[in-house]
C-alpha cells in the first residue's frame, strides 16, 4: 500500500476507470456500500468503548474501601465465558459463509449454535453480576464498581442486542430468502458480533486478568 | 478470476471471495490460533511462567496477537491495494483510541500526582 | 404515575419565560394552522417529512439552523442587557437562577441546534451533488438523522416552558451537575437531548465518510474532487471519532444521576477532572467539525468569485487532513488552569501552535486565488473577505491563548468568551451565510436579492465587532465570563458598546429575514433558468436549478479538478445521451416516528415517568425493526420519464 495508490495517477497497467477502490470506476456497488459504512459505524463503537475504557484505567484504582477486582474475579468463570463468545464467532463466520455459498439450513444450524453460545455468555456474565450485587459490591458501590459495571455491562448490552438482532435476522432469512438485501444484513450483523469479540479481548485482559493482580 | 478488473475490485471487512475451501478453513486456523492465545493469556496472568513484572506486557502482546488474528481471519482484512480504504478506517480509528485512552491515562495521572492531598480512595 | 412532573413545573409565578413561552405557542398554533387551512399536510407528508432526498434534508437542516438562531440570539441579547445594566448598586432584570440557565442555553443551542445543522445543512445539500451522484450512501438513515436533531432542539426547547434549563453551564460539569447539587431536571434537560441527537449526528458521520469514499461519479479520484467535499470528509471523520466519547461521556453522568453511580461524585472515589479530560475530547474536533465545512464553503466561494481555480489544491486538501489528525491532539488548551503539570501543558500547547499552520495555508490559499482573479463581490464573496480578516484575528488570540502561561492570565475571561465568538461567528455563522446564499438558487430556483444580503454582512461585520472588541479588552480588565452582576463602574462603557454591537446583529438578522421575504415575492425576476447562475466550477451547476429527484439523468464522467468548468471550456457534447431508467429510494416516514417516539422517550426520561419511557424506547425500536424488514425499497422512474424531465430543462 503506498502513497501513490490514493492519487490520481494509475497503478501502472491499469487505466483509473477501473480502479474501482479508488472512485475510478464510479458508485461501488451496494453491497460494498452498506458493509463498510457499517465498518464505518463499528469503529465509532470502538471508539465509545475506549472511552468506558479509558474511565475504567483512570478509576479501577478508586475502589472506595470496597472490594477490589482480585477480591470479587471468578476468572475460571470468565475463561467459560471467553471461549463461548469466541466460538459464538466462529460459528457465526462459517453460519454467515453458508449463507453466502447458498446453504440456507447449514445456516440456521450454525445460527441456532451462535445464539445458544451468546445466550451461554450473557448467562454467565448475568450471573456474576447478580451475585456481586448481592455481596454488596454493586455499582454504586465505588468509582471502581460503576467503571466496572458499566464497562462490561455495556458490552453485555451489545451482545444482548445481538442475539436479538439475530432472531431477527434468521425471521428475514425464513421469510424472505437468502435475497441480495438479507445476505448484505447477515454480512453486517456478523461484522457487529466479530467485533464483540475484539472488544471482550481487550475487557478479559485489561479488566479481568490484569485487574485480578491488584 | 485474474483479469485487471477483478484485482482492482474493491473490498470490503468480512465479504467473501475466492476459493470455498479457503474461507472455511481460514475461519477455523483463526479460531485455533485464537484458543491458543486465549489460554495462553490465562497461563500468563495466573501463573509464574513469564517474568512477573512482564506479565502486564505479555498480556498486551497476546491480545494484541488475538484481535490481529480476528481482523485477518475472521474479518478478511488483507494488506492489497483492494483494502486501502478499511486499513486507513483501521488505523484512523486504532489512533482515536490510543489518544483517548493513553491521553486520558496520562493527563489524569499527571493531576492525581498533583493533587496537594493523596488521592482519596474513600 | 407522572414521575417528578407536576403543575409546579409551569413557570407561572415568572413573567419572562411565561410571556416567551405563550408568544411562541401562539406563533407555532398559527403556523400549523395556515397549513391545515391551505391543506398543505399531504404535500408536507410526501415532500419533505418523508423525504429522504438529500437536498430536502439539507434545507430543513438549515431552516432548522436559522430558527434556533433567533432562540439562541434571543438569549444573547438579554445576557448583553443584564451586563450593560446591572453595574454597580442596579441588579439588573435577570435574576442569577435565570442568568445562569441563560448561557448554559445559550451555549448548547448555538452549538448543538444551530451550527450544527448549518454545516451539516449545507453538506447534505452539496456533497451527493458535487461528488456526481444521486444522493447519500444511506438515504433513510440520513431522514432519521435530521428527524432526531430536531428531536433534540424541541426537547430543549421545551425546558422554557415546563421545568428549567441547566444552570451548569454549556459544559455541565460535575460536580455541579451531579444530584447532589442539580437535583432538578435542568442537567437531565441538557443531557437527554444532545445524547438523542448524537446518535443522529454520528449517523451522519458514518453515511458521509462512506458516501465521499465510495459514491463518486465515474473518474472522480480522491484528487479531481471539490475541496469542499475534502473538508466535508474531514468532518465527518471527526464526527466519528469525537461524539462517541462523548456520548460515552454523558452516559457516564446519567448513569451517576440515575443510578447511583460514582463516576464523577465527589465520593466513593470519583474523579471530576476525568469528565473535563473526556469532554473535551470530544470537545475541541467539534470546534473542527464546525469550521471546516465553512472553509470548504469558502473554498468554492473564493474560487468561483475569483474567476480562478483554488490556489493549490493539494496543499489545500493536506492542510485539512492534517487538521482533522492534529484536532485530536490538543484538548487539554481547554483546561491548562486545572492543575496539569508543565510537562503536560506544554505538550498540549506546542500541539495547539502547531494546529494553527495548516489552517494559515490555507488562508495564503484563498488569498493567493483572488490573487490577480477577476473578483467579483457577491454577497458570499463579502462574507468571504469579512471572514478572512475577523478569522485570522480570532485565530490570532487563539495562538496566543494556546501558550499556556498566558491562557493561566485570560482563561474564562472575556477575553476567551470574545476568543470563540471571533472564530465561530467569523468563521462558521459567516460560512453558513455565505453558503446558504451561494447555493440559495440551486436549492430553490431564484437567487436571494443580493443589496439586502450584502446589507446583512455589513451589518453582521460591523455588529459582531461592535459587540465583541470590547469583550478583548475587558477581559485583560480582569472581567471573567458569565458575570451576571458587574462590580466594576468603569466596565460599563465597554459593556455598552457591546451592548450596541448585539442590536447591530439584529439588525442583520432582520436584513436577512427581509432578504428572504423579499426574494420570494420577487423571485421571477432573479429566475435561475441555466442552473449555473455564479459561472461555477463544480459539478452541482451542471443540474438545473433545483435540480430533479435524481441529480443526474447520467453521472458525469469527470476527468479533471474542477470538472464542470473543464466541460464549459471544453464545451458540451452535442450528442443526444441515452437515458437509462433510475432507481431512487422511496420516501418514508421511519425517522419521523423515530423521532417522535425519541422525543416523548427523552421527556419520559427527564421527568423520571419510567412506563412512558419503556413504552417509547419499545416502540422506536419496534419502528426500526418495521422499517429494515422490507427488501423491496426502490421505486424505478423509467427512461421515457427522465428524457421528459431533461427536455423540459
Amino acid at each position: 500500500m503506498t502513497i501513490a495508490a490514493t492519487l490520481d495517477r494509475p497503478l501502472i497497467g491499469v487505466p483509473t476507470e477501473l480502479a474501482r477502490g479508488r472512485g475510478g470506476g464510479g458508485p461501488a456497488p451496494k453491497r460494498i456500500v452498506v458493509a463498510y459504512g457499517f465498518w464505518i459505524f463499528i469503529l465509532s463503537d470502538m471508539i465509545m468503548f475506549s472511552a468506558l475504557f479509558a474511565a475504567y484505567a483512570v478509576l479501577s484504582g478508586n475502589t472506595a474501601g470496597g472490594p477490589t477486582g482480585a477480591d470479587l474475579f471468578n476468572l475460571r468463570n470468565v475463561f467459560i465465558e471467553t471461549m463461548c463468545l469466541l466460538l459464538s464467532s466462529y460459528t457465526c463466520g462459517i453460519g454467515v459463509l453458508s449463507a453466502e455459498r447458498g446453504r440456507p439450513t447449514l445456516f440456521l444450524v450454525f445460527a441456532i449454535f451462535t445464539f445458544a453460545l451468546g445466550a451461554a455468555f450473557l448467562f454467565i456474565e448475568a450471573t456474576e453480576f447478580a451475585g456481586m450485587v448481592a455481596k454488596g459490591a454493586g455499582p454504586s458501590r465505588s468509582a471502581f464498581l460503576s467503571s466496572f459495571f458499566t464497562l462490561v455491562g455495556t458490552h453485555g448490552v451489545h451482545v444482548a442486542s445481538g442475539l436479538v438482532a439475530l432472531v431477527y435476522l434468521v425471521a428475514q432469512v425464513i421469510v424472505h430468502g437468502l435475497q441480495p438485501a438479507v445476505l448484505r444484513r447477515l454480512l453486517c450483523w456478523s461484522l457487529f458480533w466479530h467485533a464483540l469479540d475484539i472488544v471482550w479481548v481487550g475487557v478479559f485482559t485489561l479488566v479481568y486478568l490484569m485487574g485480578g493482580q491488584l | 478470476m485474474n483479469n485487471p478488473e477483478h484485482v482492482f475490485d474493491d473490498r470490503t471487512p468480512g465479504v467473501e471471495e475466492h476459493e470455498p475451501t479457503a474461507s472455511y478453513l481460514s475461519y477455523t486456523v483463526g479460531l485455533g490460533l485464537a484458543i491458543i492465545a486465549t489460554i495462553a493469556s490465562f497461563i500468563v496472568a495466573q501463573t509464574n511462567l513469564l517474568w512477573p513484572p512482564g506479565i502486564p506486557v505479555g498480556l498486551i502482546v497476546l491480545a494484541l496477537a488475538q484481535i490481529g488474528v480476528h481482523l485477518v481471519f475472521f474479518l478478511h482484512l488483507g494488506s492489497g491495494p483492494d483494502s486501502t480504504n478499511n486499513i486507513l478506517a483501521l488505523a484512523f480509528g486504532v489512533l482515536v483510541v490510543f489518544l483517548v485512552i493513553a491521553g486520558s491515562v496520562w493527563i489524569i495521572a499527571n493531576l492525581n500526582s498533583n493533587m496537594i492531598m493523596p488521592m482519596p480512595t474513600q | 404515575m407522572l414521575g417528578k412532573l407536576t403543575w409546579a413545573a409551569i413557570p407561572f409565578n415568572e413573567p419572562l419565560p411565561l410571556i416567551s413561552m405563550a408568544v411562541v405557542l401562539i406563533v407555532i398554533l398559527a403556523v400549523l394552522g395556515l397549513i391545515t387551512v391551505k391543506g398543505w399536510w399531504p404535500y408536507l407528508w410526501r415532500e419533505w417529512i418523508t423525504s429522504v432526498d438529500h437536498k430536502r434534508i439539507g434545507v430543513m437542516y438549515v431552516i432548522l439552523g436559522l430558527v434556533m438562531l433567533l432562540r439562541g440570539y434571543s438569549d444573547a441579547i438579554m445576557m448583553r442587557t443584564q451586563q450593560a445594566i446591572a453595574v454597580g448598586d442596579a441588579q439588573g432584570y435577570l435574576p442569577p437562577d435565570h442568568y445562569n440557565q441563560i448561557f448554559s442555553a445559550h451555549g448548547v443551542i448555538m452549538i448543538f441546534f444551530v451550527a450544527m445543522p448549518l454545516v451539516i445543512g449545507l453538506m447534505n445539500f452539496a456533497v451527493p451533488l458535487q461528488l456526481g451522484v444521486r444522493d447519500v450512501a444511506f438515504p433513510v438513515l440520513n431522514s432519521v438523522s435530521f428527524w432526531l436533531t430536531a428531536t433534540g432542539a424541541l426537547l430543549v426547547n421545551v425546558s422554557l416552558v415546563i421545568g428549567n434549563f441547566a444552570r451548569t453551564s454549556w459544559w455541565n460539569y460535575p460536580p455541579l451537575s451531579e444530584l447532589a447539587f442539580s437535583p432538578d431536571v435542568g442537567v437531565d434537560y441538557y443531557l437527554w437531548p444532545v445524547q438523542i441527537s448524537g446518535i443522529g449526528t454520528l449517523l451522519t458521520g458514518v453515511n458521509f465518510v462512506t458516501t465521499i469514499l465510495k459514491l463518486r461519479a465515474p473518474g472522480m479520484t480522491y484528487f479531481r474532487m471539490p475541496v469542499f467535499c475534502w473538508t466535508a470528509l474531514a468532518t465527518n471523520l471527526m464526527i466519528v471519532a469525537a461524539f462517541p466519547v462523548l456520548t460515552a461521556t454523558f452516559m457516564m453522568l446519567l448513569l451517576d444521576r440515575y443510578l447511583g453511580m460514582h463516576f464523577f461524585t465527589n465520593d466513593a472515589g470519583g474523579n471530576q477532572m476525568m469528565y473535563v479530560s473526556l469532554f473535551w475530547v470530544w470537545g475541541h474536533p467539534e470546534v473542527y467539525i464546525l469550521v471546516l465545512p465553512a472553509f470548504g464553503v469558502f473554498s468554492e466561494v473564493v474560487a468561483t468569485f475569483s474567476g480562478k481555480g483554488l490556489f493549490s489544491y493539494r496543499s489545500m486538501v493536506w492542510a485539512t487532513l492534517g487538521i482533522c489528525v492534529l484536532s485530536l491532539m490538543v484538548w487539554l488548551h481547554h483546561f491548562f488552569t486545572m492543575g496539569a503539570g508543565a510537562d503536560v501543558n506544554a505538550f498540549f500547547g506546542i500541539m495547539s501552535s502547531i494546529i494553527a499552520v495548516p489552517t494559515g495555508v490555507k488562508v495564503f490559499n484563498w488569498l493567493f486565488t483572488m490573487f490577480r482573479g477577476r473578483v467579483v463581490f457577491t454577497t458570499p464573496m463579502l462574507f468571504a473577505v469579512g471572514f478572512i480578516v475577523t478569522f485570522v484575528i480570532g485565530g490570532l488570540t487563539g495562538v496566543l491563548l494556546a501558550v499556556p502561561p498566558v491562557n493561566f492570565v485570560v482563561h474564562n475571561s472575556a477575553f476567551l468568551v470574545a476568543h470563540f465568538h471571533n472564530v465561530i461567528i467569523g468563521g462558521v455563522v459567516f460560512g453558513a451565510l455565505a453558503g446558504i446564499n451561494y447555493w440559495f438558487p440551486k436549492a430553490f430556483g431564484f437567487t436571494l436579492d443580493d443589496r439586502l444580503g450584502k446589507a446583512s454582512f455589513w451589518c453582521w461585520l460591523i455588529g459582531f465587532w461592535l459587540a465583541f472588541a470590547p469583550l478583548y479588552v475587558l477581559g485583560l480588565m480582569g472581567m471573567t465570563r458569565r458575570l451576571q452582576h458587574i462590580a466594576d463602574p468603569s466596565w460599563q462603557p465597554l459593556l455598552l458598546v457591546a451592548e450596541v454591537g448585539a442590536i447591530v446583529i439584529f439588525c442583520g438578522v432582520l436584513c436577512q429575514i427581509a432578504q428572504l421575504y423579499v426574494s420570494i415575492r420577487t423571485r421571477e425576476q432573479r429566475r435561475d433558468v441555466t442552473g449555473d447562475p455564479w459561472n461555477g466550477r463544480t459539478l452541482e451547476w451542471l443540474t438545473s436549478s433545483p435540480p430533479p429527484a435524481y441529480n443526474f439523468a447520467a453521472l458525469p464522467k469527470v476527468e479533471s479538478i474542477d470538472a464542470f468548468w473543464q466541460m464549459k471550456r471544453k464545451g458540451r457534447a452535442p450528442v443526444k445521451p441515452t437515458y437509462e431508467a433510475i432507481e431512487l429510494p422511496h420516501n418514508s416516514p421511519a425517522g419521523f416516528v423515530t423521532a417522535f417516539f425519541a422525543t416523548v422517550l427523552g421527556f419520559a426520561l427527564i421527568w423520571h415517568i419510567w412506563w412512558l419511557a419503556i413504552l417509547n424506547f419499545v416502540a422506536a425500536i419496534i419502528v426500526v425493526l418495521i422499517a429494515g424488514w422490507s427488501i423491496e425499497r426502490e421505486e424505478e422512474i423509467s427512461a421515457s420519464e427522465i428524457a421528459q424531465m431533461e427536455q423540459a430543462r
